[in-house]
């Protein structure tokens, strides 16, 4: 381990397929790039919503229940 | 979960309270630039997060990189130009750097940033956004008729326009938080310029059946002569919804938006706006955004094997018809029946009938459907 990365383990089969897609598709310079890049992809997609303050969601659901969407 | 706005975050241009009582007392001592209704649109759209990651009118870098690479410079697909024009003498003494107050019929709309002042080629538009330079094109003949120059920078919108559909209008912002109220994690929109028959319900059903819900979202405001006044879709669909739909399956919410008729390109740039509103799945029409004969039939679903990387994921479910051996709504993957069987529906038709007032037949569109429609004296745009 170096500087601010930790070790992660994966199947070597797993290990195996993504170096067979960077040789095929490149974009990738190795293995750990790749999953660094799909993982960021994966927890940004979680934390993508937009953050409304409660007063500013409660006023979204209140137009919504006015025109009866909910 | 519903989608990630494109480029990660929802846009929010409108500017409110305290910042918008400033914005307005600037723009009184701004240079003006009256805009029309077309440019006018794009911007509550920019505004609304409708176009995120757009914050305001493409500047020259974005504009080339929309142009031949069908990206933005931060490498997000991207397929039409989002752009102000302006003849020099209207900016007059403008620099970049200036800000400038953006007025539609004299009322001042928003306070732009000017980023750069560029001139474009309307013909090398045509060329890559349309495929044609065709002046009957109808977008390109739009192309053709705007200014000389190219305004971009980011905008604030201070105020909106008179909006008649105002109950039916939902931003991004809103249904993002509606889809997740309703507990919905993949949802399918779809985009719509008329009223449903049965072939729309079909490709509507065949989604919904893999998916929580169903946004529908027609395009609103400009209208051609002929076309379906935007009151009566909305109201067709109504009784569709609430006739041969589950409760809280669908959302129906009205979008304006300008529409291109850019065919391929275009099926993309509807793909993300869906996105934005957070949709994860998208129905992408036969000959989607099409006009005359200028595209392929199925070029809007080929251009999507361009974007791997567009983070929404398109239905290409083929066009419907009734067979009457197989005794219900079809379509040629799943149909073994020959052309004698089949009852195409077609829109040009369906018009016809509801022009002469004659209800169509149930094969081609709900009773009710038909009689929503009916219900106004004159459904279609005049001349």
């Amino acid at each position: 381990m170096s500087g601010d990365k930790v070790a992660v383990h994966i199947s070597k089969e797993l290990y195996e397929k993504a170096k067979k897609y960077i040789e095929e598709q490149g974009g990738f310079e190795s293995v750990e790039e790749l999953v660094e890049f799909v993982l960021g992809e994966v927890l940004s997609e979680e934390g993508g919503e937009q953050v409304f303050s409660e007063e500013e969601e409660e006023k979204v659901k209140e137009r919504l229940r006015s025109l009866g969407y909910i | 979960m519903v989608s990630k706005p494109h480029g990660g975050r929802l846009v929010d241009r409108v500017a409110r309270g305290r910042r918008r009582e400033l914005l307005l007392d600037e723009a009184k001592e701004l240079p003006r630039l009256e805009v029309g209704f077309d440019r006018a649109v794009d911007l509550e759209d920019i505004a609304h997060g409708v176009y995120s990651p757009l914050e305001g009118f493409m500047v020259q870098e974005d504009y080339l990189h929309v142009l031949y690479d069908m990206r933005l410079s931060t490498d997000h697909p991207w397929t039409i130009p989002i752009v102000l024009d302006a003849d020099p003498e209207e900016l007059g003494d403008v620099r970049e750097g200036d800000d400038l107050a953006l007025t539609h019929r004299g009322r001042v709309l928003a306070v732009m940033r000017v980023e750069e002042i560029y001139g474009w080629d309307k013909r090398e538009y045509a060329r890559m956004v349309y495929k044609t330079t065709d002046p009957k094109h109808p977008g390109v003949a739009k192309i053709y008729g705007m200014k000389e120059l190219l305004v971009g920078g980011p905008i604030d919108l201070v105020d909106e326009l008179p909006n008649p559909l105002e109950r039916y209008t939902l931003w991004p912002a809103e249904t993002r938080v509606l889809f997740r109220e309703r507990g919905w994690r993949r949802i399918v929109g779809f985009q719509t310029r008329n009223v449903p028959h049965l072939g729309h319900e079909y490709v509507q059903k065949a989604a919904l059946t893999f998916v929580d819900g169903l946004f529908i979202n027609p395009l609103v405001g400009w209208k051609k002569p002929g076309d379906y006044r935007d009151e009566v879709i909305l109201a067709a669909y109504e009784a569709l919804v609430k006739h041969y739909y589950p409760r809280n399956v669908v959302v129906l919410a009205a979008l304006r938006m300008n529409m291109r008729y850019a065919g391929p390109r275009e099926a993309i740039h509807h793909a993300i706006v869906r996105k934005n509103f957070g949709c994860t799945h998208f129905i992408v029409g036969r000959d989607h955004a099409g006009v005359g004969d200028y595209y392929g039939p199925y070029e809007a679903w080929e251009i999507f094997q361009e974007f791997p990387d567009l983070g929404i994921t398109p239905l290409f479910i083929r066009e419907a018809f009734y067979c009457r051996k197989c005794g219900g709504m079809v379509n040629e993957k799943v149909c073994p029946h020959g052309d004698e069987h089949r009852v195409r529906i077609s829109g040009t038709k369906l018009r016809e009938m509801l022009r002469r007032g004659e209800k169509p037949p149930k094969t081609m569109m709900r009773p009710e459907v038909a009689e929503a429609v009916m219900s106004f004296d004159n459904p279609f745009v005049e001349a």
